[in-house]
C-alpha cells in the first residue's frame, strides 16, 4: 500500500484554517443554519428544473431528464492564481491553433521531429479533408474548454484540452444566476468577476471568424443535433443568448453555393456555424453517409469559403490523450515560451516501456482511453476491485496503444453542502476559452464540477457530478 | 424566422388547445354520464368519433365504460390523443422552439407538463377528476396568458395565435359533426328533457353555455345552437370568431413579409362562408354537408400554410 | 499529342428526385506533361453550386439537382496537349503527406491474397521493375473482363472474383504496393484506344511513389505505364476519392446511367 498523500482543501488549505480568498465566505457561512441553506439548495433545484436545464442520460431506457446537481457553496479562486491559469491557457489555445494549421499544412513539427508521425498518421482524429484548408484568421478551435486540476496551494495542471466541442458553459453562467438569485448579500461582501457576457463574448468572437464574403450583418447559427442530444438544454440556451437561430440538418440545404437555412421566407444563407455535432456526422457527402444530423456538401462549401464552421473539423487531433503528452513540446514549438500550465505526467502504452511500467502499477495509476471522453472507458487503479484491475489488464494487452495512463492525482477538495454541514469533495474547473483573429478570451471561472461521492475523483456529470459556481476575486 | 420554427409555434399552440378541448370534453362526457347513466355508451362514443379517436380505443379495449375512456382519454400515453400526449407533444415543440418563446411561455408550457405528469402518473378516481380537468384547462390558459403578455407581436406571435384557432375551430367543427342529427328539426322533440340535455352537451363541450345563456333569452333551441357555435362572432370559439382570427394573422404575416400567399386566398374564401351566409341558408344546405366541408377546407388550408411558410420541405 | 475529348454522363430516374448534391471530378489540370487547352462543364437539370479543390488538389464542382429533376446531364468537352513522360509524373506537390498515401482504405484494405502477392514479388533493389513485374502479375491473375463492374469491390474481392476492369486492377495495384510500403494512389482520367473515337467508359489506373522518381503511374489493364495517349483528371486514395462523380440523394428513385464519351488523336 502507498501512502495516502495529503489532500488540499481550496478552503482550509492543509491547516484546517480558512485560507484568505474564503474568509468572509466561512464568516458568512458560520452564521447561517444549514436546514435552511438545505430548503434553499431544494428550491434551486426546482428552479432548475422549470428552466429545463436538464440533460438526457445515454443508455437509459426510458429518456429520462436529468439535472445535474448543484451545490451552492462556492468554489473561490484569487485574482492572482487566476492570472497564472488565464496567461496558460491562452499560451495553450495560441499554440493548440498554431499546431493545427501546422499539422493541416506543412507539419513543421513533425519534419523537425517534436512530434513523431506516427502520432498523427496512426489517427483517425487526423481528416485528410482538412488538409491545405486555412479558414478565416487561422482560427481552428474558437471555443476551448481546459479541463484544470489542482494539487496545492500553487500546483496546477491541464488535464485535457477540449478542443472539439467543449459542453458545459451554460452551467457555468445558470450556476451564477442561481447563486446571484438566492446570495445576494455574498455579492456585495466579495468582489467576484462577473461572467454573464460569455454570450456576447462568444458571438462577437464567432463573426470575427466570418469568412470573407460574408455582406453586411453576419448570420450565426448553431447546429444541434436535435432535441434528443444531452446537451441540447445548452444548444438552445447559447442560441437564445447570442440572438442566433438554432437549426437542425434537416433545415440547412446548399444554396447559391452557401450554407443556407430555410426560413418562412425562403433560404437565407448562414456566415458562421456554430456546430455540436461531432464531425463524423457533420456532412454526409464526405464523411458518414449514414449520417441524419449533418448538412450534406457542408464540408465543399467551408472548402470553397462560403461558410466558417466552429470549432472547424479535425480539431481532435490536438485534444486527442496521445497527443495531450506532446503539449508540452508543441506549447513551446509554436510560441517559443515555457509553458506556464504544467502537464501531468504521462505514460503513453503503445511505447512497450511505458505499457509494461503501466501494467506493473496498475492498481496506482488512472488509464483513460486516448479517444474516450465523458468519463468513460477508465480506469481509476486505486478504486478499483481486483476483477475490475484484471479485466482492464487485459484490454490494455489487446489494444495497448489505445490508451494512457497517468499518476492517480490528490486532486484538490472543496466542501459541499452535504446532510450535516460542510464536507470535502474532489473538483476539477472547466474554464471557457474564446480564440479569434482578435485575440484569445478568457472568461474569469469556468465550470468546476465536483464529484458528490465521498472520495470519488470521477467529476463528470454522466457519472454522478455534480457543479458549483466558480468565483474569480477582483483582488486579494 | 426558421420554417421549422414557425410550424414548432403552431404546433405547440395546437398541442396546448387540443389537450384542453379534451378536458372539455372528458367534462362534459362524465357530468352525461351522471345525470343520464343509460345514454353514457352512446355519448362517450360520440365523444370518441369527435376526437377521431375511436378506432384507437377500439383497438385496445372491448366495451365503452366511463373509467376506461376517461383513462384511455386523459392519461394513456400510448394514446397520441390523450390530455397527457398532448401536453408532452406541445412541450416537445417548445423544446423545439425554446429560442423563439420568452423564458414565461417556456415555464408555462414546462411547469403544465411537470405538474401533469405528478397528477396523471396515477389512474384517477373519479373524485378528483373535476379538479385535475380544472388544472388542464386552467394551465393551457396560463400559456395563452403568458403569450399574450410577453411575446413580441411579431411573425413567431402570428403562428402561436394560428395554431391556437386553427385548433379550436377543428374542435368546434368535430363536436358540431358528431352531434348535427340531433340538432336537426326532423328529430326535434321541441322541450323533451332528453334533448336539453344532449344539447347543453354540444354547449358543455365547447364551453359556451354560460354564454348561450346570457346571449339567449328562450329555452334551449338547435337553430340558435348551432347558429351560435357556427356564426356569431362574439362566441371565442364559434367557427366564424376563430376564421377571423385565422384571417387577420394570415393578414399580419402578408404584411409583415410584404408577399401574399395562396392560404390567403384560401381563407378568404372560407371567411366569406360564414360572412354571407343565415343558419337557415345552412340547414337548407345540409348541416352535415356544411360542415364536412368546412373540415375539408379547413385541412387544405393548413397544408397550404405549412407550404406557404415553409413548415416542412 | 492533342487530344479532343467529349464526355456525356446522363443519369435517369423512374421519380422525380426532390433533392440531391453530385461532387464533379472531371477537370482536368495542367502539369508537366500535361497542358489544358480548354475544358468546359455544362449541366441540364441542374446546376453548379460551387468549386474547390480538394486535399488532392483536385478540382471539384459541387452541383445540385434542380428540384424534382428525373434527368440530368453533365458534359464535359475540351482539349488537353499531353507529352509522354513513360509514365512519371514526378514529385509529391501540395500539403499531402506521402504516408497518407500508405493509408489503406475500405476498398484497398490487404487481405490473405494481397498479402500472398505482395510476398510473392521477387524484390530485386529496382523498384521501377519491380512495379512493372507487379502489374504484370496482377493482369495475368485478374484478367481483364468487363462481365462485373462493381467499383465498390475491394481489392481481396477483386483477386477473389479473378477478373476484373481497370479500376479493380487499379485497386489491387494500390493495395499490394502499399503493402510493400510504396506510397500509391488511384487516377481517374481519360485513355484514347488507338485507332478508335468511341471509348467505353473513363479509364482508371495507379500511380506508385518511387524515392528516385517521385509518382510514376502503372496501367494493369493495358500492361504499360502512361503515355501521350492518358489524360489525369483527379487523384485519390482510392476509387471513392477520385470517383468522376459522387454523390446523396434524398428518396427513391431507381437511377440509370448513360456514358457517352469520345477522345480523338488530332
Amino acid at each position: 500500500m502507498t501512502k495516502p498523500r495529503p489532500i488540499f482543501d481550496e478552503m482550509t488549505g492543509f491547516s484546517g484554517q480558512p485560507r484568505k480568498p474564503y474568509e468572509k465566505y466561512s464568516e458568512w457561512f458560520s452564521k447561517e443554519e444549514v436546514a435552511h441553506l438545505r430548503r434553499k439548495s431544494a428550491r434551486a433545484e426546482s428552479l432548475f428544473r422549470l428552466t429545463g436545464i436538464t440533460f438526457n442520460v445515454y443508455g437509459v431506457e426510458e429518456a429520462t431528464e436529468r439535472l445535474i446537481p448543484f451545490d451552492l457553496v462556492p468554489r473561490i479562486i484569487t485574482a492572482r492564481e487566476w492570472q497564472t491559469l488565464s496567461r496558460g491557457i491562452e499560451q495553450r489555445v495560441r499554440a493548440i491553433n498554431a499546431f493545427l494549421h501546422d499539422i493541416y499544412h506543412r507539419q513543421e513539427i513533425i519534419r523537425a521531429g517534436r512530434v513523431p508521425v506516427e502520432m498523427i498518421a496512426n489517427n483517425d482524429a487526423f481528416l485528410p479533408e482538412m488538409i491545405g484548408v486555412s479558414p478565416p484568421g487561422n482560427i481552428y478551435t474558437h471555443i476551448v474548454g481546459t479541463d484544470l486540476v489542482r494539487t496545492g496551494e500553487n500546483e496546477f495542471y491541464v488535464l485535457e484540452d477540449n478542443a472539439r466541442t467543449p459542453s458545459g458553459v451554460s452551467y457555468m453562467l445558470e450556476n451564477r444566476e442561481t447563486m446571484l438569485h438566492m446570495f445576494p448579500e455574498l455579492f456585495s461582501q466579495n468582489r467576484v468577476r462577473g461572467v454573464s457576457h460569455y454570450p456576447r463574448a462568444l458571438r462577437r468572437s464567432l463573426s470575427a471568424c466570418r469568412p470573407d464574403m460574408t455582406q453586411g450583418h453576419t448570420v450565426v447559427a448553431v447546429l444541434t443535433p436535435g432535441i434528443h442530444n444531452s446537451a441540447y438544454y445548452e444548444h438552445a440556451f447559447l442560441a437564445d443568448q447570442m440572438g442566433a437561430e438554432l437549426v437542425e440538418g434537416h433545415d440547412l440545404r446548399v444554396v447559391d453555393g452557401r450554407v443556407a437555412m430555410r426560413t418562412t421566407q425562403g433560404y437565407q444563407p448562414i456566415d458562421v456555424i456554430y456546430r455540436r455535432v461531432d464531425d463524423e456526422y457533420l456532412d454526409p457527402l464526405t464523411f458518414n453517409p449514414d449520417s441524419m444530423l449533418g448538412v450534406p456538401g457542408i464540408m465543399d462549401v467551408y472548402r470553397a469559403g462560403g461558410i466558417t464552421i466552429a470549432n472547424a473539423p479535425g480539431t481532435g487531433i490536438a485534444d486527442d490523450k496521445a497527443i495531450y503528452s506532446y503539449m508540452p513540446e508543441i506549447v513551446e514549438f509554436y510560441t517559443g515560451e515555457r509553458p506556464i500550465l504544467n502537464n501531468v505526467p504521462t505514460w503513453r502504452c503503445s511505447d512497450p516501456e511505458a505499457l509494461s511500467y503501466v501494467l506493473d502499477h496498475l492498481d496506482e495509476l488512472v488509464v483513460k482511453e486516448v479517444h474516450g471522453s465523458g468519463g468513460y472507458g477508465m480506469l481509476v487503479g486505486p478504486a478499483a476491485s481486483k476483477k475490475e484491475l484484471s479485466e482492464f489488464r487485459a484490454k490494455l494487452e489487446a489494444k495497448p496503444s489505445n490508451y494512457i495512463a497517468q499518476p492517480t492525482l490528490s486532486l484538490s477538495t472543496v466542501p459541499i453542502l452535504a446532510s450535516k454541514g460542510l464536507s470535502p469533495r474532489h473538483v476539477d474547473l472547466r474554464p471557457f476559452a474564446l480564440a479569434s483573429p482578435n485575440g484569445v478570451e478568457i472568461i474569469p471561472g469556468g465550470l468546476t464540477r465536483v464529484a458528490l461521492k465521498k472520495g470519488s475523483l470521477v467529476v463528470n456529470s454522466s457519472q454522478g457530478g455534480g457543479t458549483k459556481d466558480t468565483w474569480v476575486l477582483e483582488d486579494e | 424566422m426558421l420554417g421549422k420554427t414557425a410550424g414548432g409555434m403552431f404546433w405547440m399552440l395546437r398541442y396546448m388547445e387540443r389537450s384542453e378541448n379534451t378536458a372539455r370534453m372528458i367534462d362534459a362526457g362524465m357530468r352525461m354520464s351522471l345525470t343520464r347513466s343509460s345514454a353514457a355508451e352512446s355519448e362517450w362514443t360520440s365523444i370518441l368519433t369527435a376526437l377521431g379517436l375511436l378506432a384507437e380505443y377500439q383497438q385496445r379495449y372491448d366495451g365503452v365504460d366511463s373509467a376506461r375512456v376517461v383513462n384511455f382519454l386523459l392519461r394513456d400515453k400510448s394514446n397520441p390523443g390523450s390530455v397527457m400526449s398532448s401536453v408532452e407533444s406541445a412541450r416537445t415543440n417548445a423544446r423545439m422552439v425554446r429560442t423563439a418563446l420568452t423564458r414565461e411561455v417556456w415555464e408555462a408550457v414546462n411547469e403544465c407538463w411537470m405538474d401533469l405528469k405528478e397528477l396523471l402518473a396515477r389512474q384517477v378516481g373519479q373524485q378528483d377528476l373535476p379538479d385535475i380537468l380544472q388544472i388542464v384547462r386552467q394551465r393551457s390558459a396560463y400559456v395563452r396568458g403568458a403569450l399574450a403578455g410577453t411575446m413580441v407581436r411579431n411573425d413567431i406571435y402570428n403562428f402561436a395565435r394560428l395554431g391556437t384557432f386553427f385548433e379550436r375551430a377543428d374542435n368546434t367543427a368535430r363536436v358540431l359533426d358528431v352531434k348535427y342529427y340531433i340538432l336537426l328539426p326532423s328529430v326535434m322533440h321541441v322541450g323533451s328533457a332528453t334533448d336539453n340535455v344532449q344539447w347543453e352537451t354540444i354547449l358543455r363541450s365547447t364551453s359556451a353555455t354560460r354564454a348561450y345563456q346570457t346571449l339567449h333569452e328562450n329555452e334551449y333551441n338547435p337553430r340558435d345552437i348551432a347558429r351560435f357555435l357556427i356564426l356569431d362572432h362574439r362566441l371565442p370559439r364559434s367557427l366564424a370568431f376563430c376564421y377571423r382570427k385565422i384571417s387577420d394573422n394570415l393578414d399580419y404575416l402578408a404584411r409583415d413579409y410584404g408577399e401574399r400567399m395562396p392560404c390567403h386566398q384560401k381563407v378568404g374564401e372560407i371567411c366569406a362562408r360564414f360572412e354571407n351566409t343565415t343558419i337557415d341558408e345552412i340547414f337548407d344546405g345540409g348541416l352535415h354537408e356544411f360542415i364536412m366541408e368546412f373540415l375539408s377546407d379547413s385541412h387544405m388550408l393548413g397544408k397550404q400554410i405549412e407550404t406557404d411558410y415553409r413548415f416542412i420541405e | 499529342m492533342r487530344l479532343k475529348i467529349s464526355h456525356t454522363t446522363s443519369y435517369h430516374y423512374d421519380t422525380p428526385v426532390p433533392y440531391a448534391l453530385q461532387q464533379l471530378r472531371l477537370r482536368p489540370k495542367s502539369r508537366a506533361n500535361q497542358v489544358v487547352e480548354n475544358w468546359d462543364i455544362t449541366i441540364e437539370g441542374g446546376r453548379k453550386q460551387l468549386t474547390f479543390e480538394d486535399e488532392h488538389s483536385n478540382t471539384v464542382d459541387l452541383i445540385s439537382f434542380d428540384p424534382g429533376a428525373s434527368e440530368i446531364t453533365v458534359h464535359c468537352q475540351g482539349e488537353v496537349d499531353v507529352t509522354d513522360t513513360h509514365g512519371i509524373v514526378g514529385r509529391q506537390t501540395g500539403f499531402v503527406p506521402l504516408w497518407l498515401y500508405q493509408r489503406s482504405t475500405s476498398l484497398t484494405r490487404p487481405g490473405t491474397q494481397v498479402r500472398v502477392m505482395a510476398a510473392a514479388l521477387e524484390q530485386t533493389g529496382n523498384a521501377l521493375n519491380d512495379l512493372h513485374r507487379l502489374s504484370s502479375d496482377i493482369l495475368e491473375k485478374v484478367p481483364y473482363s468487363t462481365d462485373q463492374a462493381d467499383p465498390e469491390l475491394s481489392a481481396e474481392q477483386v483477386l477473389t472474383e479473378g477478373h476484373g476492369v481497370c479500376q479493380d486492377h487499379a485497386h489491387v495495384f494500390i493495395a499490394v504496393a502499399r503493402h510493400l510500403g510504396y506510397p500509391a494512389r488511384y487516377v481517374s482520367g481519360y485513355l484514347s484506344m488507338d485507332g478508335q473515337i468511341d471509348q467505353n467508359a473513363s479509364h482508371a489506373w495507379a500511380e506508385a511513389h518511387l524515392p528516385d522518381l517521385g509518382w510514376v503511374g502503372f496501367d494493369v489493364s493495358n500492361g504499360i505505364s502512361p503515355d501521350d495517349r492518358y489524360v489525369r483528371v483527379a487523384t485519390g486514395l482510392d476509387y471513392s476519392g477520385a470517383a468522376p462523380v459522387s454523390g446523396l440523394r434524398l428518396g427513391s428513385a431507381g437511377e440509370k446511367l448513360h456514358v457517352k464519351l469520345q477522345v480523338e488523336q488530332q
